[in-house]
């Protein structure tokens, strides 16, 4: 069902859905930024309209609502083991095209790499997707277009917001009852069709061919900081961790939290022994996993083209001149 | 759907110290591992570590542990007692191909504690009439020997060579790295009947390999064993990666054509 709703309308379909579902969308937190003076656009509850940043991307991608930053696997005491309760209310997250199908690759981590996580299927289970168009050309850094992630048919709801209007596209018959308003009208979701950025990623690259290449040593300038993989929607490493209560220390937690293949660590084995330590070989290890060994395992390629790895980093490495680059230098070879 | 990550409880029947840092830890678990597996060990409030399996015996619902005393978890599960719980979960990982092995000539080369994880492997071997068995074991140095009394045994069983990279040669066993005693093995005539297990550090599985090729084995006949850090096990973590291979799951043993390709 495909409708027309104007603010106000969409509005009161939001006020009736928070009821039965927790509503995330990106919004502004000001001064939260990483710089003084800065603004934080990142995922949050809301309740309306006017509390959603449409006007920017986000920093962080929607990853953190099927797997949080730090997720308890169990609480334990001398006697047991006691998983938490998960989700209990149903969610609906408001993201962008390339968000949508970075989804789809952590599912295929999650769900598909022969065993499958019942933390991130059961969240999964709760979670319904609002698919919000992108205007014109995307942002700056944007290469959904290069990654054919700019469009997307697999949402539960198709959102346009325009000329103070919402354009809704109803796919899922459980959300009908939420938009009663508003009359019904045909349109288009509208999706990037080209970026700023064009990207081409090098098909088929065997690892010996390019892993002893010079130009990963002009990465060795990256200070290992991990931003690039936490704001990246596809992500999703992370490491264990038990902690105890220090009022109680007969019971604690083990839980997961975070990681990240660039910061120090991360391969570091009992005893000291570590695989990868400059930091244009982890550079190289993460744009390999992104564009060419993941691809090799599942099919698609993993990135999805949000450019978020670039917008993040404080030493102004390009990702996007990095494929580039290999292209370049791979396509030379071939010639 | 069942939790990957929730573990069963196990009750330390016995510990026995192998060398000053190597201590073997007999655990009652209903868990039944194939030689060359893996198991992650855990201890509630400190953590959990991948911890390969020493020895198994499935009607008698144990498993052994060789653990050396090198991080958080580790340290912990040495300051437990027999009687007290520790928990597991696995087994993991793939095992090594024992009916690809059975019938023929298998060389195992093992390296401190590498010799654990082909203890199995050994054990199943040894006393078996059809697979012939030749052993190369190397430790650091006389005190670091580990499974002694077994090494005797073997010993009787099939030809072996005991080096240790410094110390004086007691007791029959050789001086310097096995490496070197590569070119000495005795079963080298005809090589479609043999297959070669490398298990110990890195270097010392690069080397050994590179040995083998040198004598022209061919590098399908060569087989290895990684170690990497890994916190889930189950193919999420992503720590233990290397190109599209998850060492969790299709390792930790790998074909010498596979394992050259592995890069990190």
């Amino acid at each position: 069902m495909k409708k027309l709703l104007t603010n106000d309308e969409f509005n009161t379909a939001l006020l009736s859905l928070s009821k039965e579902y927790d509503i995330y969308a990106p919004v502004t937190l000001p001064f939260k930024g990483t710089f003084s003076d800065t603004d934080l656009v990142k995922y949050e509850k809301i309740t309306k309209l006017e509390e959603i940043n449409l006007k920017d991307k986000s920093y962080y991608s929607a990853k953190e609502i099927l797997l949080p930053i730090r997720q308890t696997i169990f609480y334990f005491n001398e006697n047991e083991f006691k998983k938490p309760e998960g989700r209990t209310k149903k969610a609906l997250v408001l993201l962008r095209s390339c968000d949508l199908h970075a989804i789809e690759r952590v599912d295929n981590i999650y769900l598909n790499n022969k065993f499958a996580d019942e933390y991130y299927a059961d969240a999964k289970k709760m979670v319904k997707f609002a698919v919000i168009g992108c205007p014109g050309k995307g942002w700056e850094s944007c290469f959904c277009a290069s990654m054919g992630t700019n469009t997307t048919e697999n949402y539960n709801l198709g959102l346009t917001f325009k000329d103070g209007a919402v354009y809704t596209h109803i796919k899922d018959e459980e959300l009908n009852e939420f938009f009663n308003d508003g009359k019904e009208e045909e349109f288009q979701m509208e999706f990037v069709t080209e970026n700023v950025e064009k990207v081409t990623v090098p098909e088929n690259i065997e690892l010996e061919d390019i892993i002893n290449d010079e130009m990963w040593r002009d990465y060795d300038r990256c200070i290992k900081c991990g931003r690039c993989n936490f704001v990246c929607p596809t992500c999703t490493c992370f490491t264990t961790q038990d902690i105890f209560n220090r009022d109680n220390s007969k019971t604690g937690e083990r839980r997961r939290v975070w990681a990240s293949c660039h910061v120090d660590g991360f391969t570091t084995m009992a005893g000291g022994h570590e695989f990868r330590q400059k930091s244009g070989d982890r550079m190289r290890f993460k744009v390999m996993h992104k564009i060419s060994d993941y691809k090799k395992r599942f099919g698609t390629h993993m990135c999805i083209g949000c450019g978020r790895c670039d917008d993040a980093c404080p030493e102004y490495i390009s990702y996007i001149n990095c494929i580039n680059k290999l292209s370049k230098k791979l396509g030379d070879n071939n010639e | 759907m069942s939790n990957i990550y929730m573990p069963e409880r196990g009750e330390i029947l016995s510990i026995v110290q192998e060398s000053p840092i190597e201590w073997l830890f007999k655990v009652k678990t209903t868990i039944k591992p194939a030689p060359g597996q893996f198991i992650q060990l855990s201890i509630p409030m400190v953590g959990e570590a991948p911890i390969s399996v020493a020895n198994y015996n499935h009607d008698e619902e144990w498993i052994e542990f060789l653990i050396r005393k090198v991080g958080k978890v580790t340290d912990a599960i040495f300051n437990l007692q027999p009687g007290d719980s520790i928990f597991l979960r696995g087994a993991y990982g793939n095992c090594f191909p024992m009916d690809i092995y059975s019938g023929k000539r298998v060389i195992v080369v093992a390296g401190g504690s590498g010799t654990a994880p082909v203890r199995p492997l050994i054990k199943h071997f040894i006393d078996d009439q059809n697979t012939d068995i030749e052993l190369i074991f190397g430790f650091k140095d006389q005190e670091s020997i580990l499974f002694k009394k077994e090494i005797d045994e073997w010993r009787k069983k099939a030809p072996m060579i005991l080096t240790v990279d410094k110390g004086c040669g007691i007791d029959g066993e050789c001086v310097g790295l096995v490496t070197e005693y590569i070119p000495h093995l005795k079963m080298y005539e005809g090589f479609d009947n043999l297959e070669v297990v490398i298990v110990g550090p890195p270097m010392m599985m690069k080397y050994s390999a590179l040995e083998f090729l040198k004598l022209g084995i061919p590098e399908d006949k060569i087989w290895v064993s990684f170690e990497r850090n890994m916190s889930c096990a189950v193919g999420k973590c992503g720590h233990c990666k290397i190109d599209e291979t998850y060492v969790c799951l299709e390792g930790p043993i790998f074909n010498y054509v596979k394992a050259k390709k592995l890069l990190d």
